[in-house]
């Protein structure tokens, strides 16, 4: 009678729906934080689980529920040690009337702020919001690892298309050998013998035995044919693949920025921004990124992250120094054959006069033909928008940078103001299906 | 205990469990339930789940199946983070008022307490649901399933139809008033949520047909010596006073839409099944706990569980009992599994070895053997506050050590007004049962009066019982939502009863 369900095997996420919509209502607050931590976080994490703290008003239930204090109540306790009746107990200064006032929270309604996890997806989906990206590369940048099918074998279920004619085909012979299924040739034969015999007009009896003995044959050998058959299902053999991770190799990114005073927070947090992307597209294809961080004004050197975002500096600006010390560290540490090299370099488009043609000169001559890919923004007020649309003209460097990007197809480059712009630098990267890296 | 130990082989050994052993163990339980307990039981359906599972059926209100809100995804994330970061267990089980009595058991459970928990959900609080009479009465255990599938069903059109934004606020506005709308005097008109929800439908729709435009807009004039005569009529047709806030809107609101009224239905309905159990937490667990330990110290006995399995089992029902008593954490709440399992183990005892005092106080029952007919008539016909008036012995009021507090406002002090002795006993029994009524601790909120052909102005009255106000922040917000349903203003009066 007892009725045993197994209901392990489940759908689990039945309160995906509800949790979603939870996240929508606290959306200003979500998106705040993860702001917050997009700012805080280091590049390479950060796709992580975030703490949220969502401010209990939005998410309240209120109900009518009698108030902590007021009015005539009555408690009954257990554990009396030595009170006795008339005894008085002074009430606890400051709080609700002893220890009632926690009790509320246990379902989350207290004053307090509520504080949940963010998962890694709800968090990339927010950090993706403005960034207008297309579904797809949302969906494919939040696979954690790509994988291929590759082939393991044989199974004997499948899907038609995978279908191993070969295979099957040599099973159904050795099966047919085995079992002694009568060959074609030879029916065809005793067929041909049994007209021959009929057709005779007068048959001797030694001729009119075989005739019996070979029709008896003829019988037992189609009975054993369609008893046997040519192709069994038994046979039937598909390819069978397995998926695998993409055997992934290294790769390391160079950020570069421009850190003079021009430079300011929004600018800053557009860059990161933009780095950030760039190393997520890289997670996708390498199960090792390294990042280099180098700053610049008039020289430029190798920092930490840290450093590279927060610090200031004062001076000019020579965009070519940043070229030059990423130069140095490929040749100390990053042989190109080894490691696939990109570069990310964010600015607010001034240099040092002249020096945009020493610039476009190491691109064209040096660092294009180590990288697998360069990409360039150019941050913009956001009052110059309108300069966006026009390609050509743009300071010196953006121009001397054009005369590069005609030349080479892996460099990108585009002018942004505000979070949205930044995916279609990559638009090019990012379809681009790399073959055998 | 004077049974005879029979060297029967045990059920199973070790922490592992599989369906066979479930089975088997399933079958030792239902055993003694049926012939020495004589349990009368829906059917049992045992669900095992997983963790996570676990997690979504806590977070709605462990219900199988449940409309979308975010109020539980909120609810989710709050029992997912704690116990996550270890701060809070999951329980080991929840059962399901319906028949069959669905009880969720975790797959991490070891095989012990699997058996400790389908002796506790399956027989003690199955056959809860199934006697005591306030289930039998208020809820339709052979329907809530098809009723909450059909809920779902109909949140879930209704948001494709009307915008998902449409229907979570009318949910918020809903919840809000959910514990304000059960009936609590008056039995539900209808016995099958199923057939009632049926006909409301076609209720709806032929008076959707029928609406006269015309004839509905047209004032019709009033006599002045009428006018009393009218409110009272009026008040006598809408039925008030009404202490049933989403009924009232369902049937009288002017502004809201007929699939609206449906909603409000739904939620209504559901906040009036779960309120039996709110009456009885303490019966209820109590049932569940005497039922498990009679039967595994019954099936220990016949040799059927290890000793190592009867440890486990005795370390997790200790766990469950415990109340911490004055100046200990967490004294401030009654464990209802405490109260309850001490009283049910004291009613054996006063039926099987009464001391003077039992005899004094208990005439009836004191020294009649058949203490299985007492507890029996006692899960059947009572409820927590009633059960405590009437069982809550001196003794258990010594051991547990009770004493009675009360709390004016404006005195610094508190006062003992009761303890555990010969002054005290009948106040502190009473004091506890009137603690553990549902009706007298639920703020008492009635419709009192609204002029449908006025200015439709929608009047509560708050009955404060001993002064207590209602908590000023939630309830302007609980109005609000009333208001949005409601579409006129409304006014809340507070009073104090005399």
């Amino acid at each position: 009678m007892p009725h045993f369900v197994d209901r392990r095997l489940n759908p689990k996420d039945k309160s995906h729906s509800n949790r979603r919509r939870f996240i929508g209502r606290v959306r200003a607050a979500v998106k705040k934080a993860v702001d917050e931590s997009v700012r805080r976080r280091s590049i390479a994490d950060v796709d992580r689980e975030e703490k949220v703290s969502v401010p209990a008003e939005g998410i309240s239930e209120p109900s009518f529920r009698p108030a902590e204090q007021g009015g005539h109540r009555e408690r009954v306790l257990t554990g009396n040690r030595n009170f006795q009746t008339g005894d008085r107990i002074e009430k606890p200064t400051g709080g609700g009337a002893g220890g009632r006032g926690r009790e509320g929270s246990d379902d989350g309604e207290g004053d307090d702020d509520f504080l949940f996890v963010l998962s890694r997806d709800e968090f990339l989906d927010m950090f993706f919001e403005d960034l207008e990206l297309p579904d797809l590369v949302k969906r494919s940048l939040k696979e954690t690892a790509a994988t291929r099918p590759h082939r393991m074998g044989y199974a004997v279920t499948g899907a038609p298309a995978n279908l191993s004619v070969a295979r099957t085909m040599r099973n159904a012979f050795g099966r047919r050998l085995a079992l002694r299924r009568p060959k074609t040739r030879k029916t065809r034969e005793m067929m041909e013998r049994i007209e021959a015999l009929e057709a005779l007009e007068k048959p001797s009896p030694v001729e009119r035995k075989e005739l019996l003995e070979l029709r008896a044959e003829l019988d037992r050998v189609l009975r054993l044919r369609r008893m046997i058959p040519y192709v069994d299902p038994l046979d039937v053999r598909y390819k069978h693949f397995e998926r695998r991770p993409e055997p992934a190799s290294a790769a390391v990114m160079f950020c570069l920025m421009d850190v003079s005073a021009s430079m300011g927070e929004r600018e800053k947090d557009l860059a990161k921004r933009f780095f950030v992307l760039l190393h997520l597209f890289l997670r996708q294809r390498y199960d090792k990124i390294e990042l280099v961080f180098i700053r610049h004004t008039q020289v430029a050197s190798e920092v930490d992250e840290e450093t590279f975002f927060h610090s200031r500096q004062t001076g000019g600006t020579v965009v070519s120094s940043a070229l030059k010390e990423m130069q140095a560290v490929i040749e100390a540490r990053y042989p190109p054959g080894e490691w696939n090299i990109y570069a990310a370099q964010a600015s607010d488009g001034e240099n040092f006069g002249g020096d945009s043609a020493t610039c476009a000169d190491i691109l064209g001559n040096e660092l294009m033909r180590l990288c697998q890919y360069f990409a360039y923004i150019e941050i913009l007020e956001e009052n110059e928008s309108q300069l966006m649309n026009s390609e050509a003209n743009g300071m010196e460097l953006w121009r001397a940078y054009r005369g590069v990007a005609e030349e080479w197809p892996n460099f990108a480059m585009k002018r942004i103001a505000s979070p949205p712009d930044i995916y279609p630098v990559f638009r090019e990267l990012f379809s681009k299906k790399p073959e055998g890296v | 205990m004077a049974r005879t130990v029979r060297a029967a082989t045990p059920l199973f050994e070790g922490a592992e469990w599989d369906f066979d052993t479930l089975r088997r163990s399933y079958d030792a339980i239902a055993k003694v339930a049926a012939e020495e307990l004589e349990l009368n039981t829906y059917p049992n359906q045992v669900e095992i789940i997983s963790s996570e599972q676990m997690l979504d059926a806590y977070s709605s209100i462990g219900m199988p199946l449940m409309y979308h809100h975010w109020s539980f995804g909120k609810r989710f994330m709050h029992d997912e983070q704690l116990y996550r970061k270890g701060a809070q267990g999951l329980a080991y089980e929840i059962v399901i008022n319906s028949n069959p009595c669905i009880s969720y058991c975790m797959e991490d459970n070891t095989m012990a307490l699997q058996a400790l928990v389908i002796a506790h959900a399956a027989f003690g609080h199955n056959h809860f649901f199934r006697n005591n009479h306030l289930f039998r009465q208020w809820t339709d255990a052979d329907g809530i399933l098809d009723y909450l599938d059909y809920a779902r069903t109909y949140v879930t059109q209704c948001e494709e139809r009307y915008g998902a934004r449409e229907v979570e606020h009318l949910l918020d506005a809903a919840h809000a008033l959910m514990p304000a709308s059960v009936f609590r005097h008056r039995r539900l008109p209808s016995a099958s949520l199923r057939e009632e929800a049926a006909r409301r439908r076609e209720r709806q729709e032929e008076e959707e047909r029928s609406a006269n435009y015309l004839w509905d807009t047209l004032d019709r004039a009033v006599r002045p010596s009428e006018a009393d005569e009218e409110v009272r009529e009026r008040k006598r047709r809408m039925g008030l006073p009404e202490e049933n806030l989403l009924y009232f809107l369902e049937r009288h609101s002017p502004i809201l839409k007929p699939w609206q009224r449906e909603v409000l239905r739904i939620v209504r309905n559901i906040a009036q099944y779960f309120y039996p159990q709110r009456q009885t937490k303490v019966m209820n667990e109590g049932c569940a706990c005497f039922v498990h330990y009679y039967i595994t110290n019954a099936l220990h006995d016949a040799g059927q569980l290890t000793d190592g399995a009867m440890l486990e089992i005795l370390h997790n029902h200790t766990n469950v009992v415990t109340q911490p008593g004055y100046g200990t954490p967490g004294h401030a709440t009654f464990n209802p599994y405490a109260i309850g399992f001490a009283m049910m183990q004291d009613i054996r005892r006063i039926c099987e070895a009464p001391t003077e005092e039992d005899r004094e106080w208990f005439p009836d029952i004191a020294g009649a053997k058949d203490w299985r007919g007492v507890l029996k008539d006692a899960w059947a016909n009572y409820r927590d506050e009633s059960f405590v008036q009437q069982f809550l012995s001196p003794k258990v009021m010594r051991d547990y050590r009770m004493f009675a507090l009360t709390d004016d406002e404006g005195d610094p002090f508190y006062t003992v007004n009761a303890i555990h002795d010969e002054r005290g006993y009948r106040e502190l029994r009473a004091a506890l049962a009137r603690s553990l009524d549902v009706s007298v601790n639920d703020p008492d909120i009635h419709v009192s009066d609204v002029d449908l052909l006025g200015d439709r102005r929608l009047r509560l009255r708050h009955i404060q019982r001993d002064g207590v106000p209602l908590d000023p922040a939630t309830r302007d917000a609980t109005l609000g939502y009333l208001g949005q349903l409601w579409g006129y203003e409304v006014a809340l009066d507070e009073i104090r009863s005399e």
